[in-house]
């Protein structure tokens, strides 16, 4: 396969960045995207050319690492996967492909396609946990049966990879179906339920902070997210929120 | 260097771990807050190690190369965690649980070490849960397992195929915590470059800002490196693409003894090489053994019409399949450990019965599972009669509510569906079980300098059973070191702050720099990638699978002569002071270029075979491992030389208390 790579360049936060234009070849459809990078940046470093500067590591779908913006596209145009999982037999020889990083206030470019994503980990230290120590004494795992459609559920919603395709999505930029996710999870478990209000409260509030933009209820997020987090998440976070206002009152 | 000193307690195994907590010293609440520790690493151990070390009152910084702790390499993890809980009742107790895993590593581990991580088993799955861990649960609510290879009882904890994901995000949340209340800082995008040695005790670390390209300097009490393993050395492996040698051998560089390099594992059950481009290999988890059996066909001529596609998996007659595990292992059949069902599968791939074009695949098949499995959901359902399609439905979706998410990624690599065909799969470089060698208290030889999780050799000897590297990982973490390293640092309640501007710290920043400026100004040809891959050839090729001594002579002369091109001629694109993946990338390969060679000598030394290390000169008859308890029942730790297949060996003799000695027997 022969492609042309149209690719966000830019050298640092303070540069203006621009779309800059690279033709690849020998692209086998078993490749994976990152592997299809990779070729570009060998090619680039014989050329003695900076290659494309790019966040990956698992290269298997679960660290989050990898954040493309491909053709328009949170981890491009397969659903439910991450651009290290997307495979080259998606394209056609001959194809045009754009490249981009995220784009969000609360995520700005680091390098080329790589930006800063650290609001993702203020958001979680301000309430996305179970205040326990590791003593050593707590009570048997199996003390507490939960029953199996909840702690299915608190599964789902804790398979996010932290990725930020949801936001990248939005138009609003909003981070509503990350947070949401985190909430969802530990509400539906007993043990997330003593902080259940302040976690909501405070996760929202910071989430605000971050500057990242408001809900209108679009779905885009949910629709790229790689890990399909549901919607279902987001009406869930807002019932939690919405009763933890009032009670604060 | 003073003799290894194994600091193993007295008593017996049982009551050791208890009689040690009493014994060693504690630093009290309020002296705690004048200490200072630094973790290097946020997977399962490091995360647990700085959250656990934060709650008791120490003022931690913590350090990962990703973007965000969450990202670190044990995200990945998908089976399972083991514990010795016996929720099923199937007769599973701490003494079973420590000696399948003294058994899985072919008795080549420290017994005392090996007792106390399980027995602090049992505790993980509680503490996990209590962070909102979200297991798999039963319909009655309670915990869910499944068996892994190398056991007869079901101990295995999961949240479907994610297991490493939700317990390294339960870590992370309990770190992010005390990154909240200000007890840890948290550096992310930042790389360990070197250790810092003062009076000969380990003061601080050299790090550099991966962002601005800054080389930082961070002075400390003690240094806890959980830099997980260096399988990457092999450049194909499941490890993740930044996983990396670098921290552990700058500590092995400083002093720290290097124990049993070439004990790695070689996991039976990953998708196979596709092509030249591939970047790295992709696991599918053991627990899939629970379901899934392995064959390849009898007769050559199916191979070859399967090779050529005019045939598939499902078109072979049952009696023309070859179930090779089953057929010698009878007793644990497809479940045997992870070196014997390598090694199982190579046999059949050498002896021509491949099922793919390299000839370096066999199949994992999950049609009789989805079938057994349909037909109870029939019985569940209470359908008398059920149509074919109907049980096969029910079956798909029992394993996909099991394996969903592993059936999805094998398909998205390989663009079959295993839920219709059967998998391809080949063994591949998993896990390193050796490291930096530690005591009883996980202190490496030098003194304050730590090492817990897959960065130290401790726990799994020759070879690691399933499902117990994440067990390890929580046990160093939440419940061993905090308690050890208070011994040590009890000492230094009155010692202050450490002094970063004092020449020891000035020098060792000063070397860093040498070395990148090196790196950067080097204006060679090569790209770093192309050493990497030459490397990861000669040690798979060579320090593989299965080794032998001329093959092991070639490797290290190989690897010193790739080694010697890449400083002339690597090329390193960029600026020093910026941020440069290329760089990080080129001082790691740097690293795995030195301890290739070590890798190599090591199993040239060991004239056995034992667990993941086999050497074809000893074997036996039927091609099992011959182990020679006489001569090597001893844990291989190495001083650094410059050098490396030249570094001195130290040996600490390992004694077997409870457990006898036996050839391990999966029939
Ligand atoms: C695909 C896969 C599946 C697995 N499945 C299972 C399973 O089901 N059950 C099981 O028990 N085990 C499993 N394992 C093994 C297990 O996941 C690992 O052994 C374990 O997670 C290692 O944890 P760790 O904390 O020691 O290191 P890691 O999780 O590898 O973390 C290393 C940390 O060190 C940091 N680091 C490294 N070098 C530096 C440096 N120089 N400077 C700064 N930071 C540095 C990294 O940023 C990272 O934070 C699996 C492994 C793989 C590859
Ligand atoms: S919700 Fe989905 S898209 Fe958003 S961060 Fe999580 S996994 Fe990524
Ligand atoms: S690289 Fe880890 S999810 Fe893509």
């Amino acid at each position: 396969m022969k492609l042309t790579l149209k690719i966000w360049r830019q050298s640092g936060p303070e540069d203006k960045g621009a779309m800059k234009t690279y033709p690849v070849e020998g692209i086998d459809g078993d490749m994976s995207f990152l592997e299809m990078m990779d070729v570009l940046n060998e090619q680039l470093i014989e050329q003695g050319e900076e290659p494309v500067a790019f966040d990956h590591d698992c290269r298997e779908g679960i660290c989050g690492m990898c954040s493309m913006y491909i053709n328009g596209q949170a981890h491009g145009p397969k659903r439910g996967v991450t651009t290290c999982q997307l495979h080259m037999r998606s394209f056609k020889d001959g194809d045009t492909i754009y490249i981009e990083p995220w784009r969000s206030k609360a995520f700005p470019v680091v390098k080329d396609l790589v930006v800063d994503r650290s609001s993702f980990d203020r958001i979680i230290q301000s309430g996305g946990f179970v205040s326990v120590n590791t003593s050593g004494n707590t009570i048997d795992a199996n003390a507490t049966p939960i029953e199996k459609e909840n702690a299915d559920k608190a599964f789902d919603a804790a398979t996010c990879i932290g990725c930020g395709a949801c936001v990248a999505s939005c138009k609003n930029a909003s981070a509503m179906l990350f947070v949401s996710a985190k909430v969802s999870q530990l509400s539906l478990l007993p043990q997330g339920d003593p902080e259940r209000k302040s976690r909501a409260l405070n996760m929202v509030n910071q989430m605000d902070e971050e500057g990242f933009g408001n809900c209108t209820n679009t779905g885009a997020c949910s629709v790229e997210c790689p890990k399909e987090i549901s919607l279902e998440n987001i009406a869930r976070m807002n019932r939690e929120f919405l009763k933890a206002s009032v009670s604060k009152e | 260097m003073a003799k290894l000193k194994s600091v193993t307690p007295k008593g017996a195994l049982k009551d050791q771990w208890t009689n040690h907590k009493n014994d060693i010293n504690l630093v009290n609440p309020a002296n705690k807050r004048l200490i200072d520790v630094i973790v290097i690493g946020t997977g399962l151990a490091g995360s647990s190690a700085a959250a656990s070390l934060a709650e008791m009152g120490y003022n931690v910084k913590a350090f990962c190369f990703q973007d965000t702790p969450r990202r670190a390499h044990s995200i990945a993890a998908q089976g399972g965690i083991n514990a010795a809980k016996n929720y099923q009742n199937d007769g599973d107790s701490t003494f079973r649980l420590f000696y399948d895993t003294i058994k899985g590593g072919d008795y080549r581990s420290r017994e005392s070490n090996t007792y106390r991580l399980a027995e602090v088993s049992a505790n993980i799955i509680d503490q996990c849960v209590a962070q909102g861990v979200p297991f798999a649960r039963d319909y009655g609510g309670l915990l869910d397992n499944r068996s892994f290879g190398g056991v007869l009882v079901s101990r295995t904890f999961y949240a479907k195929g994610q297991t490493g994901q939700q317990l390294l995000l339960g870590a992370y949340s309990a770190l992010s915590r005390q990154v909240a209340k200000g007890k840890v800082t948290m550096y992310t995008r930042h790389e360990m470059m070197d250790v810092v040695m003062v009076d000969g005790k380990a003061r601080g670390i050299i790090a550099r800002n991966l962002i601005t390209g800054e080389l930082e300097r961070h002075g400390a009490h003690a240094v806890v490196l959980c830099s997980g393993g260096y399988g990457n050395v092999f450049f194909l492996s499941t490890n993740a693409m930044g996983s990396n040698v670098s921290a552990a051998w700058k500590a092995h560089k400083k002093g720290a003894y290097f124990a049993n390099p070439c004990y790695t594992q070689i996991h039976p059950t990953c998708i196979p090489v596709s092509g030249d481009h591939q970047s790295k290999l992709t696991l599918m988890s053991e627990s899939l053994r629970n379901d899934g059996r392995i064959w390849v066909p009898k007769k050559k001529e199916d191979c070859k019409a399967i090779i050529e596609k005019s045939k598939r998996a499902e078109d072979i007659p049952e009696e023309d399949r070859d179930y090779y595990l089953e057929r010698r292992y009878p007793s644990f059949g497809n479940l045997v450990p992870r070196d014997v069902a390598s090694r199982a599968a190579k046999e059949r791939c050498d002896a021509g019965f491949g099922v793919n074009k390299t000839g370096n695949a066999v199949f994992l098949d999950f049609a009789s599972a989805i079938v057994r499995y349909g037909k109870l959901e029939a019985n569940i359902k209470n359908v008398k009669n059920p149509t074919d399609k109907q049980i096969k439905e029910w079956g798909r979706a029992v394993v996909k509510s099991k394996y969903g998410n592993l059936f999805d990624m094998y398909k998205q690599i390989t663009d079959d569906d295993p839920y219709f065909t059967a998998m391809k799969i080949y063994p591949a470089v998993h896990y390193t079980m050796g490291g930096l060698w530690v005591d009883y208290n996980l202190m490496t030889n030098v003194p304050g300098l730590y090492a817990c999780g897959e960065a130290n050799f401790s726990d799994h000897g020759a070879n690691r059973l399933g499902a117990s590297a994440l067990m390890q990982g929580l046990a160093d973490g939440y419940f061993v070191l905090p308690y050890t390293i208070g011994d040590y640092l009890s000492k230094d309640i009155r010692t202050g702050a450490i002094d970063t501007e004092q020449k020891a710290f000035e020098e060792a920043e000063q070397n860093v720099q040498t070395r990148i400026d090196k790196l950067i100004n080097n204006n060679g040809t090569k790209s770093v990638d192309h050493f990497h891959k030459r490397l990861g050839k000669v040690m798979w090729d060579k320090v593989g699978m299965a080794r032998n001594e001329k093959g092991l002579k070639d490797a290290i002369k190989e690897i010193t002569e790739i080694r010697e091109d890449f400083w002339k001629n690597v090329k390193v694109p960029g600026s020093a002071n910026a941020f440069n993946p290329e760089l990080d990338k080129a001082g790691r390969v740097a690293d795995f270029l030195e301890l290739g060679e070590l890798f190599a000598q090591d199993a040239l030394d060991r004239k056995e075979s034992c667990g993941g290390h086999f050497r074809e000169e000893y074997q036996t008859k039927e091609g099992e491992a011959l182990r020679d308890d006489k001569k090597y029942a001893y844990v291989a730790a190495w001083e650094y030389n410059e050098v490396p297949s030249k570094a001195k060996l130290h040996k600490e003799e390992l004694t077997f208390k409870e457990v006898e000695l036996k050839t391990r027997s999966y029939k």
